[in-house]
């Protein structure tokens, strides 16, 4: 197990620098450069601009660039964002608590509707039940997350007047009152995402159930007597999860994506619209930073998918 | 026993699925709406009038007008042409390139196999949504200049949704080819003497499309939404291009004096994606040979 934990430790190695290749090229292959505007500006001097330029290192190879950049992000200076005056390693950590909440909020709530609405689901196949479930699952992943935001703002907020539609920092009680209003403003993002989340688990986990029902240790289980109920829940359900559990670690690059989306939508103070507004306002070093940081948290996830899927499953041969 | 094609079966049996079967008749009225609605419904796409701010539906406008008095059903018609053209351009982008990747992996073993797959792997890992935008924003100003606005828009959302949702495809086709490449039929083929290009592309590749086939029908809803993400985020299409997500960007601010304006937009992706995704799963059982319809 141990050994088999650092191999898979070792292979995210190589992604990571994968991807930070991607993105350093795609970075590098664009037209401008932080200092385009200054060519255009004629109170700098060509001779001042050429030094500028080869104090940052602009007009070096492009490998060279590359080194350059990895050894700064890997010591931790991962540059000052034009816009918020701050360093952006300071403005990541103040917003990545925001995301990673909402997005926990939400996965427990997705887990929570897919796991027994999936397990009744397979359990009596074709029955009313399942019909309306799956058909509601394909609705509810076919709703894409920014329309529902919109509808969920339009009926708990305009028409209701429940829930605020603008997510606040500023949050002026203190104590119970705090978690109060917290709670109300956290309800619409997250259940946004679970919902979507749900939709398609409960999908993966009623065909995965429906695969393992089948098999005959489940047929030996039922004739030695047990009670349905201990079939399904001891010996089917154990098993059907083990592919789940991979599936919902491997969709977290789509849950990001989600979170960004909602997170513009209520203006979730997190990671996500943080991406757009630096984007939106030409804030590069934010850019690669936010970038960089989620496709640390999509192989991480990944990283643990793997392991779950060793732990879970003895089948698997811990090479 | 009558002999039926292929194709003819599978229809049928397609047409077992019912939803598939309601999925598939929206889709051909709204692909029919928005191929020749512009040129029934004669209202312009940017006819201001300040008179008709955010009417909700009338005869005049069915589906109300915009904060600029501009009727918003002509600039679904015209908008929803772009949003399913995207989803469609887009599929066959990530089609072209999972098949060639899926299929060069299947059929040469070893070191261009695993390099290829490492390859699928690592685009697997990638997080898309802010690597698009990045993509979109680092390249549209260019892409605007060479092709003008509305091309190069669609050009560069084209390639860059495609170049995201080619990996499923890949993997799907090299199982295929793996699996299929040691059927007889094949090696009866290479004993013949059919060369590699000829049994790849005259044996193994028509045999190995059925999965292929639900992969993109699936990846066109993808795209669509993928579109109206973008553009919803303020990042796809320009304003004077009304594709749905744009629509949808442009009427979130006045939700509480119009919610018409936001509705019908959503309404029309909702829709669009639902019944595309309904097709997927008809197709899917229609094309799988193991269950009994």
């Amino acid at each position: 197990m141990g050994r088999y934990f650092l191999r898979r430790l070792l292979l995210a190695v190589p992604s990571l620098l994968g991807i930070s290749v991607v993105l350093f090229t795609v970075l590098a292959l664009a037209p401008g450069d932080p200092f385009s505007d200054m060519a255009l500006n004629p109170s700098i001097p060509a001779s001042v601009q050429q030094a500028l330029r080869a104090k940052f290192g602009l007009d070096d190879p492009v490998w060279q660039r590359y080194f350059h950049w990895l050894l700064a992000m890997l010591k931790g200076d991962w540059g000052f964002s034009f816009i918020s005056r701050i360093d952006v390693n300071k403005l990541i950590r103040q917003r990545v608590p925001v995301t990673l909440a909402v997005i926990g909020a939400s996965q427990v709530l997705a887990l929570l509707i897919a796991l027994p609405v999936g397990i009744y689901s397979a359990a009596r196949p074709y029955s009313w039940f399942d019909r309306i479930a799956s058909t509601l699952a394909f609705v509810g992943f076919s709703l894409p997350t920014f329309f529902t935001g919109l509808l969920l703002i339009l009926v708990f907020s305009i028409k209701l007047d429940w829930l605020p539609f603008v997510f606040r920092t500023d949050l002026a009680a203190t104590g119970w009152l705090w978690w109060w209003h917290e709670i109300k403003q956290s309800i619409m993002p997250v259940m946004v995402l679970g919902l979507f989340q749900g939709a398609s688990w409960t999908r993966y986990v009623r065909s995965a159930m429906l695969d393992v029902i089948r098999l005959d240790y489940v047929t030996t289980a039922r004739s030695k007597g047990l009670r349905e109920r201990a079939v399904i829940m001891k010996h089917v359900v154990r098993n059907a999860l083990i592919p789940v559990v991979t599936l919902v670690a491997l969709t977290m690059p789509q849950v990001f994506g989600g979170a960004i989306v909602t997170e513009q939508i209520f203006r979730v103070p997190g990671i996500g619209s943080l991406l757009i507004d630096a984007i939106l306002r030409n804030d590069t070093p934010v850019i690669m930073g936010v970038t960089f940081v989620f496709a640390c948290l999509v192989i991480f996830f990944n990283l643990i998918a793997d392991l779950l899927y060793g732990w879970l499953d003895p089948r698997i041969s811990y090479r | 026993m009558r002999s039926v094609s292929p194709a003819a079966e599978t229809w049928r049996r397609f047409l077992r699925h019912k939803l598939a079967v309601a999925g598939l008749l929206v889709l051909v009225v709204m692909v029919l709406m928005v191929a020749f609605g512009p040129f029934l419904w004669r209202l312009s796409i940017n006819d201001i009038d300040f008179t008709a701010r955010l009417k909700t539906p009338t005869l005049a406008h069915p589906l109300g007008t915009d904060d600029l008095g501009q009727d918003i059903f002509a600039r679904m018609l015209y908008g929803g042409r772009i949003s399913l053209a995207v989803g469609l351009a887009a599929m066959l982008m990530a089609m072209i390139v999972g098949v060639t990747v899926g299929a060069v992996a299947g059929i040469s073993r070893g070191p261009v196999d695993a390099a290829l797959m490492w390859l699928t792997d690592l685009f697997l890992s990638l997080p898309q949504l802010p690597l698009l935008l990045i993509l979109i924003y680092l390249f549209r100003e260019a892409l605007k200049a060479a092709f003008g606005p509305e091309i190069g828009v669609f050009i560069l959302i084209v390639v860059v949704i495609g170049c995201f949702r080619w990996m499923p495809v890949a993997r799907l086709v090299r199982a295929q080819f793996f699996s299929l490449r040691e059927k007889e039929f094949v090696e009866a083929a290479r004993a013949l003497g059919a060369s590699v290009p000829r049994q790849v592309v005259r044996h193994i590749l028509p045999n190995s499309l059925g999965p292929v086939i639900v992969a993109g029908t699936i990846d066109v809803a993808a795209a669509i939404i993928a579109e109206s993400t973008l553009s919803f985020l303020g990042l796809g299409f320009p304003p004077d291009i009304p594709t749905w997500g744009r629509i949808l960007f442009d009427s979130k601010e006045y939700l509480d004096i119009a919610p018409h304006w936001a509705l019908f937009p959503g309404t029309a992706i909702f829709l669009a994606v639902l019944c595309i995704n309904f097709v997927g799963d008809g197709l899917r059982d229609a094309l799988d040979p193991r269950k009994v319809l």
